[in-house]
């Protein structure tokens, strides 16, 4: 905490403004290096907020892999529904909100679960509840943002999406693919192979080179991480060489703690052996440990909010504006600026299109034209 | 970034780990290495600022901002001029410089504005300046309502206006108040005294305390603004610096010889001024106030109090105006 110690020099300083201190050291030096300092220090102050999704069927091990990942305990209380009541449930969005803090740093952590997902005989477009309350926050931040008040906005934006493909099959299965492609432009999604302690080392290897396979083959495009810069250490750069060809991770959770090896870990117990969730050679949950919280959990924040909120935005404005040439009257969420000379880019952006419109409108002419003249013959 | 050993778990008390936020196997699950994924970051990006600096000629102003930056930073040192001719109207000067220090890198744009306070009339000498604040922040807004905005808007906005009272000892003049009155609602002011070396230190105290009673006695808030401390811990250290404010000091770009260091100075018959010693002026105040702490927080209140208050003010300009156009515009709520 070096900008505090700085502070408390400053004040120290002033206490006593006629006392002479020696300054040999400082004579080149301007300071500004403490900056990132004093950013770090503003940042632990207010603290951070990480919303996560978890996404995939019943049963799948998606509390288990949160508790596991958060040292929690989130769902406690939970009621499990039978299938006669599943029969007519429809696909949840259920928050979960906790408050970590570690070493002095404050982590609002927000769990949105999807129960119901997958579950149904007929699954049609069972994302859609999913992908309206990710549109949902978007709309709440787009409002938030550009209205009068903006000290204190939420951001409730998902930031990650965890989905859990099941290692009984071969690969990916049609309500896999659609719900990747369905949420590849909204949010980050990071697919992960879910109870992977019911598969054989050789097993999870053919499965993984299946399911990276046919994700390239249906252009799904999950995260990717950001490449290393050329100046990082050797061992960083290796770490995340392996992130990459590891992907999907395929990972195990576990609610209860075993002993094994004289120490008592996270794992699970079977007659034939005791499957341990922390260790490496087991699963990849410390790779995804790792990797969501702490190397890449600020950035999938940051391709939130660059990318995926921003292709929104740029979507609602658009749609706003052709609304507008349409039918000259437009309810608006945000306050729009009187421009003293017309925004060259939304003129544009309307004469295209109106030049779509009338090509529309020509192509709609002629097809009734040859209908018309069909019908004559 | 080094990722902690495999770990090794401390000695569990119950069969069923403990349910608690965080706190439940005693084990690490690492979120504080977020800072250090911001911090990465903010280092890749570099930082930017933005430093006008408002006054008289031959009060220093480019000597100063040499001096803090410890290299030729200034609109002189930028153009070669041979002879100082004071311009009819007021100039508005941008000078930008990559500096880099400890592997961070920050992009500090002076401005400087020769003529102010020159004129032999100087009526309404702050309206250029304050159009050109004011079209700072309108182009930031524009920026950020387009679009396709860019990642990172290049923030143009005046962060910090550092305003160079001259040492006549007695208070401060009429310009000195209508400009602060006026300049203190859009932008963050730091007074100096400049060219403090003419000033005994009874009479600088003395300065200091008339000019602290006049700002208060027109409301002038300057910063540390009393109204924008967050806490407790900020009010105590922003109170310590308000008492002091404003800052004498002396600039100087030469080097030489004292007690055997060569230290900035200036060299007098009866002696040499240290600038960078306390003793002497509050250069170095003024400096680690600026730079080495309070950077952060003078950029966050521009970006969050003041461009917010003038966007506020531009998006209610456009609803009244809207209001009375009538027509086919029908705006809802």
């Amino acid at each position: 905490m070096d900008a505090i110690m700085l502070q408390e020099k400053l004040v120290e300083r002033l206490l006593c403004p006629r006392v002479r201190t020696a300054r040999r050291k400082e004579k080149q030096y301007v300071g500004f290096a403490t900056l990132p300092n004093q950013v770090h220090r503003k940042s632990v102050k207010k603290g951070f907020d990480f919303t996560l999704m978890v996404a995939g069927e019943s049963g799948m091990g998606k509390s288990t892999l949160v508790n596991s990942l958060f040292l929690t305990d989130l769902y406690k209380d939970r009621k499990l529904l039978n299938s006669e009541e599943r029969i007519n449930q429809t696909v949840e969005i259920i928050k979960h909100t906790v408050d970590i803090e570690e070493k002095g740093v404050k982590l609002k952590l927000t769990i949105v679960d999807t129960p119901g997902f997958g579950d149904a005989v007929n699954n049609n477009e069972c994302w859609k509840p999913i992908t309206d309350y990710i549109d949902q926050q978007f709309e709440q931040y787009f409002r938030d943002e550009s209205g009068l008040n903006r000290k204190n906005i939420q951001d409730n934006r998902v930031h990650c999406c965890l989905y859990f493909i099941p290692p009984f099959g071969h690969g990916l299965r049609p309500v896999d693919v659609e719900f990747m492609k369905a949420l590849h432009e909204k949010v980050n999604v990071v697919p992960l192979i879910a109870k992977a302690d019911c598969l054989t080392p050789n097993e999870i290897k053919k499965l993984k080179d299946r399911v990276r396979e046919e994700i390239e083959r249906f252009g799904i495009k999950v995260y990717q991480f950001p490449e290393c810069d050329s100046d990082e250490d050797e061992e960083f750069k290796q770490l995340d060489k392996e992130l990459k060809e590891c992907c999907p991770l395929a990972v195990i959770g576990s609610n209860t703690v075993v002993e094994t090896r004289g120490q008592r870990v996270r794992g699970r117990l079977y007659p034939w052996g005791i499957v341990e969730v922390e260790n490496q050679s087991h699963c990849d949950f410390v790779k995804l440990r790792n990797m969501l919280i702490r190397s890449h959990m600020h950035d999938l924040k940051d391709v939130t909010c660059d990318v995926h909120y921003e292709n929104y935005r740029a979507q609602c404005i658009q749609d706003m504006t052709s609304k507008l040439t349409q039918d000259n009257r437009m309810e608006s969420p945000i306050p729009i600026l009187p421009l003293s000379t017309p925004d060259v880019e939304t003129d544009r952006l309307i004469k295209m299109k109106d030049e779509e419109l009338a090509r529309m409108q020509e192509m709609l002419n002629k097809m009734q034209q040859q209908i018309h003249d069909g019908k004559d013959q | 970034m080094m990722m902690p050993p495999p770990a090794m778990p401390a000695a569990f008390q119950v069969e069923k780990p403990v349910p608690g936020p965080g706190m439940g196997d005693f084990s690490y699950v690492g979120i504080d290495a977020i800072l250090e994924q911001m911090r990465r970051k903010a280092m890749k990006q570099g930082f930017e600022l933005n430093i006008m600096v408002v006054g008289q000629s031959g009060l220093g102003k480019s000597t100063l901002m040499n001096t803090l930056f410890k290299s030729k930073v200034s609109r002189k040192s930028v153009q070669a001029t041979s002879q100082e001719k004071i311009p009819k109207t007021i100039d508005i000067k941008s000078v930008s410089h990559d500096i880099e220090e400890k592997g961070v890198r920050m992009k500090l744009t002076v401005i400087d504005t020769p003529g102010f306070g020159d004129q032999i009339n100087n009526e309404n000498c702050w309206q250029p300046i304050m159009k050109f604040i004011n079209a700072q922040y309108e182009q930031y807004l524009q920026e950020e309502i387009n679009i396709n905005r860019k990642k990172r808007i290049p923030d143009s906005r005046v962060h910090c206006c550092i305003y160079f009272i001259p040492p006549t000892g007695h208070c401060l003049r009429p310009l000195d108040v209508e400009f602060m009155r006026r300049l203190s609602k859009v932008v963050n002011i730091v007074p100096v005294i400049a060219k403090a070396d003419t000033l005994t230190l009874e009479e600088r105290d003395f300065f200091k305390q008339k000019i602290r009673e006049e700002l208060r006695a027109n409301g002038i808030d300057v910063y540390p603004q009393k109204e924008f401390d967050e806490d407790a811990e900020d009010r105590m250290i922003n109170d310590k610096i308000r008492e002091m404010i404003p800052f004498a000091v002396v600039g100087s770009d030469q080097e030489y010889q004292v007690n055997g260091r060569r230290l900035l100075g200036r060299k007098t018959k009866w002696g040499t001024i240290e600038v960078e010693n306390i003793a002497h002026c509050e250069f170095a105040y003024l400096r680690d106030l600026l730079i080495r702490t309070h950077m952060e927080n003078i950029k966050d209140i521009t970006s969050s109090i003041h461009y917010e208050v003038y966007r506020v003010r531009r998006l209610n300009e456009n609803n009244t105006a809207i209001a009375h156009e009538g027509e086919d515009t029908h705006w809802g709520d």
